[in-house]
């Protein structure tokens, strides 16, 4: 188990490494002049070449994607080209904001999902008719329109939720429920119908099994049959779909922040990334991909823990 | 004269799955030989590579070391492209017939496949299809349909049609008939024997059934653990079996006839007691 | 495939689907044409304004026509569709095929690929790469159908490699085929279905993701898009709500449509499926038989059915008489789709999807099991009738021990303790020859062999002292020298326990070797019954007799081993 433990985290660094690597060189084989973006059109050439060298620009990509690793190992990830604001700092307090979200969106989509796919797949008929409909629409609309409609009807037209805006849930609860309540649910549509449809392939699919019919033979009740044992078998592949969702949920994170002006990661993505500010570009690159790493560590664990084929390999 | 299939101290080895695990010996140093227009019934249990030998011969499994000569030729390490031309030679009938029918082909471009390969004529493939229809006991409008449409033993025609279809030498055939119903496998098997009589084919035969290789085959290898343990003339390897393997393979098979049943199990239970006792 | 388009036209949601994108396409293709006004010319005077005759859907922030915007939108959306779909296809397909078909150096470059191109989300990945890029939604779509080609690469990949183990496939390569023939033939066929259900999906989704950016504001804004408009739209959603509906409308529809198709293109492909229709049938209860004294279980004229596709009910097993007496094995033989697997199933009442009892019955200890509630049967079934399956490996579990397997019928029907249960799960490990019992307990069904498994198996089956044992088929996935082992260990607790047991099988000699009686099963009927020995030295049906012709005799080698 340790063993395994530790193979998946290295091949995570591995991963996150690779993909630091690769973010930064696209980023500087851009071409065109930072320091002259930074500076404006007015600058001198004099100024421009004498930023470029302040900024480390004129050396060898590779040193500086050394340097910049070196600095990352030690937690500096270096100071925005634009605020001078260190990046840790830009990063830190909005990726809790987004984490919220996200994780509030994946425990809510994970236990509806559970509920529909198990309904849909044991029941069959009409409910199974409609929990799939349902999830074909929540897969097809795109979650900015979902947030769209939510603001419009209950913010707007109801006003039981606030349209914009964010509270801390340590200064207050309430107020952070109504902030968050929206976004989550927005988030949420999508990744309920891509598990909730997973579920029920997967459990429909387990209920076919030769042992399912033979733990009937041995007299267990109907309930015990479904929720013991065809659900583990069928949670290993909705558990790999939640993961999934999960990395969506941050993506969809980034424009459904933006609708309801939500300080979050989204916000100072597009912010970075319009202005081309390499440093926030990679501490962001880098907080995603090692949530992302984190996720697929824990779920991989859990799937050792349904799955005993997974923990003994 | 020189053996048509001659397979000497062959070893296949699978790599296994996993960081420097060593690869599984599946064969450890097999030989044996078929004579034009013999078969050969090869027996063994599930994992004693009696299919691994068949693939390897068809050149399906990586051969690690020794031999395979056919029509005096190696053939145990050829390119793509040499198989191929081997095609004409050296055909197979595999076990399951639901598996190796495409189930989106229909029975005439099933069989047209391996003329194809042949770059026969459209007109010469037809007629080809229509004998080989014919020479299976297949109806002749047979070749429209789909496999879907035909049951198990007809399927396995099929199959033994597509082999005959460029009149080989040797047909390496998997369980041919394990997947068939008894009736069905009596009569697929009558069908082994007269296009060996008409033709002259020779059949590498692997089954797990004892009864079934007695039927068909001229000799006999017995496999166990990637090794052969007996090998020799039908009737004294499946009559009177020398090594202790074969022994109990025999008597482990129950007969059709609840007497005797009662005395071979009899014997078995001795037989058993007495390598417990050794 | 042909066929899969008729199919789809006579889907009425596929088909609506696929008209709205029609019209899609159309009115991105005729935009110029059908626009009312310039789409780029701003009129101050007229900035927000609601439907006109003039301006059908309104004005927007800057005074440009709405109408006219959304129709040279959807050039945009069409177009950036297209790239991202070629873009992945192309690349997903291509490198799946190869990795699929030869695996090995293009299998590693696929998987690596593919988990770093899925490592981050596709927002973040298109913003940091917006960076570089500039405005250009161009640009961007090409990253995206980088981003996108896994799910065609995985797809395509499983339908490949799954093909290359195909014996058909093994044949074709005998019989000389070349790869790129084998390719063509074998494989294409396969990938074809599920990439075009693939591609409608992917569409989808590229649709909502370039609206999505161009609604961030990261789009080029001298070019008309749906994002856009609905950026513009949000912006002044307080002055003029309307101004989202529109494009919001023409995102959400062709999205939608796009799902719908891919849905309807997916149910069509699996409609090789015979729908499950209810059948209303009632059971007919026979008149009260005449039972032997010491019968144990006793069938009447018992039939299965099974509901067909136009809704009628399709019969398997028709008016089967059947009697096991205490302490008796009675042997039920047949060729396959004789109905002998569904008798069995139907006294468990364990009948797969949709296959109901349509008449008889089947007196147990009294009572008529055809006629007990779901609950009652629970309770008979594990403690009073068993079941040995066929194949031991896919009827344990994978996810728990064998010993928890082992245990959880004991505690219901025995209301054991975790305790006692496992003190005696342990003994009948070892009482049906499993070398190490408190091994075996501890380990996951995947760590034991064939035989072991069967062995568990039949010792879950008479945890409970059944009276009844039904074994379908115990011994036919086994290897002969362990098929003698197991019919040696089931006569033997047959004996000991005095069980009556209903022995399912093909093979006679099976029969001969373990079974009291017989009865012979040819197309959902039973043709003769009696004792093994007269049967086999005396068959009167002949069907039987020509069953007995069939079987090769090895009656040389009788009696020769010394």
């Amino acid at each position: 188990m340790l063993r395994f433990v530790l193979r998946r985290l290295a091949s995570g660094v591995v991963l996150i490494v690779v993909i630091t690597a690769a973010t930064f060189f696209l980023l500087h084989a851009s071409g065109g002049n930072i320091a002259r973006r930074i500076l404006g059109q007015e600058a001198s050439e004099d100024t421009v070449v004498q930023k470029t060298h302040e900024l480390g620009l004129d050396r060898p990509v590779l040193t500086q994607f050394g340097d910049w690793l070196s600095h990352a190992i030690h937690g500096d990830f270096g100071a925005s080209w634009f605020t001078s604001q260190p990046v840790s700092d830009a990063i830190t307090s909005r990726l809790q904001v987004t984490l919220e979200l996200v994780v509030g969106a994946t425990i809510v989509s994970g236990l509806i999902a559970v509920a529909l796919g198990v309904l849909a797949a044991t029941r069959r008929g009409w409910i199974d008719r409609f929990v799939q409909f349902l999830a074909v629409l929540g897969f097809a609309i795109p979650n900015f329109l979902v947030a769209l409609a939510l603001v419009t009807v209950f913010a707007i037209h109801f006003k039981v939720f606030k349209p914009t805006g964010y509270t801390a849930i340590e200064d207050d609860p309430a107020g952070w429920l109504s902030t968050v309540t929206l976004p989550i649910v927005a988030l949420s549509v999508g990744s309920i119908a891509g598990v909730a449809q997973q579920i029920r392939g997967s459990m429909i699919d387990a209920l076919d099994r030769d042992y399912v019919r033979t733990l009937r033979s041995r007299g267990l009740p109907e309930s015990r049959v479904v929720y013991k044992h065809v659900l583990r078998n069928a949670g290993g592949p909705g558990l790999a779909m939640l993961a999934v969702q999960f990395v969506g949920l941050l993506g969809g994170a980034v424009i459904i922040e933006q609708i309801f002006a939500i300080p979050g990661l989204g916000q100072v993505s597009v912010g970075a990334t319009s202005q081309g500010d390499v440093p926030l570009v990679m501490g962001l690159v880098l907080a995603t991909a090692i949530v992302v790493v984190t996720i697929n560590l824990v779920v991989d664990l859990l799937q050792g823990f349904l799955n005993p084929k997974v923990r003994l390999s | 004269m020189s053996p048509l299939l001659d397979v000497k101290d062959l070893v296949v080895d699978y790599p296994v799955k996993g960081f420097r695990k060593p690869p599984f010996r599946a064969l450890q140093g097999v030989s044996l030989e078929v004579e034009p227009g013999e078969c050969v019934g090869l027996v063994g249990e599930s994992g004693s590579g009696k299919t691994t030998l068949g693939r390897a011969v068809l050149g399906l499994a990586p051969v690690t070391s020794g031999s395979i000569g056919f029509q005096g030729r190696e053939i145990g390490r050829l390119g793509r492209a040499e198989r191929r031309a081997l095609a004409g030679d050296l055909q197979v009938v595999f076990q399951d017939p639901y598996t190796s029918l495409n189930p989106s082909l229909t029975i005439d471009q099933i069989l047209t496949e391996p003329l194809i390969a042949r770059k026969t004529g459209k007109a010469e493939a037809r007629n080809r299809v229509r004998e080989l229809l014919d020479a299976v006991h297949l109806p002749s409008d047979a070749g429209q349909r789909l496999p879907r449409e035909f049951s198990g033993g007809q399927r396995q025609r099929v199959a033994i049609a597509r082999a005959l279809a460029l009149d080989p030498r040797l047909i390496v055939c998997d369980e041919p008939v394990s997947a068939l119903d008894l009736s069905t496998q009596a009569r697929v098997l009558d069908l082994f024997q007269e296009i060996q009589a008409r033709t002259g084919v020779a059949y590498l035969f692997i089954s797990h059934d004892l009864d079934v290789v007695r039927h068909l085959s001229h000799r006999v290898a017995v496999m166990y653990r990637g090794q052969i343990v007996e090998w020799g003339a039908a009737a004294e390897v499946t009559v009177r079996p020398q090594h202790p393997y074969t022994k109990r393979l025999f008597l482990a098979a129950p007969v059709a006839d609840p007497v005797k049943q009662e005395r071979r199990r009899a014997e078995r239970r001795r037989l058993e007691t007495m390598e417990v006792s050794r | 495939m042909t066929s899969l388009r008729r199919r789809l036209l006579r889907n009425p949601i596929g088909l609506g689907a696929l008209l709205f994108l029609v019209v899609v396409v159309l009115s991105a293709v005729f935009a110029p044409l059908l626009a009312p006004h310039d789409p780029n010319t701003a009129n101050a005077y007229d900035t927000l304004s609601g439907p006109s005759g003039k301006y059908w859907l309104g004005n927007d922030s800057s005074g440009h026509d709405v109408l006219s915007r959304l129709l040279f939108a959807t050039r945009l959306s069409v177009t950036l569709t297209a790239e991202t779909l070629v873009i992945a296809a192309v690349l997903g397909i291509v490198l799946g095929l190869l990795a699929g078909y030869y695996g090995k150096v293009f299998e590693a470059v696929g998987s690596a690929a593919t988990s770093l191109l899925q490592a981050l989300p596709a927002i973040v990945v298109l913003l940091a790469a917006k960076s570089v890029l500039g405005p250009s939604d161009f640009a961007a779509m090409a990253v995206f159908g980088v981003l996108i080609a896994p799910a065609f690469y995985r797809v395509v990949y499983s339908a490949v490699s799954a093909v290359r183990g195909e014996l058909y496939v093994d044949a074709a390569r005998v019989s000389g085929l070349s790869d790129p023939r084998i390719i063509g033939r074998h494989v294409l066929t396969v990938v074809r279905a599920p990439v075009i259900v693939l591609a409608a999906n992917i569409a989808g989704i590229s649709v909502a993701i370039s609206a999505g950016l161009d609604f961030l504001g990261l789009g080029d804004p001298s070019i008309p898009s749906w994002g856009g408009m609905l950026n513009d739209g949000f912006a002044n959603i307080f002055t003029q709500p309307l101004l989202v509906l529109w494009p919001s409308l023409a995102i959400g529809l062709t999205c939608v449509a796009f799902a719908l198709l891919g849905n309807a293109l997916r149910d069509e492909l699996e409609r090789a499926a015979v729908p499950r229709k209810k059948a209303v049938v009632t059971r007919q209860t026979a008149a009260a038989p005449i039972v032997p004294d010491d019968a144990l279980l006793s069938v009447h004229h018992l039939s299965v059915g099974y509901p067909t596709a136009n809704g009628s009910m399709q019969t398997v097993v028709e008016d089967v008489a059947l009697t096991v007496r205490r302490g008796e094995v009675h042997g039920l033989i047949g060729e396959s789709g004789s109905g002998k697997t569904q008798t069995a199933f139907s006294i468990l009442r364990l009948l797969p999807g949709g296959g109901r009892i349509v008449g008889g019955s089947i007196a147990f200890e009294g009572r008529d099991l055809a006629g007990l509630s779901a609950k009652e049967m629970a309770a008979v079934r594990g403690k009073k009738i068993a079941y040995v399956p066929q194949e031991p490996m896919s009827n344990l579990d994978p996810s728990f021990t064998v010993g928890s397997q082992l245990v959880e019928p004991m505690r219901i029907h025995l209301g054991l303790s975790r305790a006692d249960a496992k003190a005696r799960a342990l003994e009948l490990l070892a009482r049906v020859g499993i070398p190490n019992p408190r091994r075996t307990y501890g380990s996951y069904p995947h760590e034991l062999s064939g035989g072991m498994a069967q062995r568990v198996l039949i010792a879950g089956a008479v945890a409970c002292d059944p009276e009844l044992l039904i074994a379908d088929e115990p011994t036919t996935a086994l290897d002969v020298t362990v098929q003698a082992e197991v019919l040696d260990l089931l006569r033997d607790l047959q004996r000991e326990r005095q069980m009556g047991v209903l022995l399912v099988t093909h093979n006679f000699g099976v029969v001969a070797d373990i079974c009291d009686r017989v009865s012979v099963m040819r197309a959902g009927r039973i043709v003769e019954t009696g004792p093994v020995r007269s049967i086999f030295a005396d068959p009167q049906h002949e069907y039987t007799q020509s069953l007995f012709a069939a079987v090769l005799s090895n009656t040389e080698g009788e009696g020769v081993v010394a």
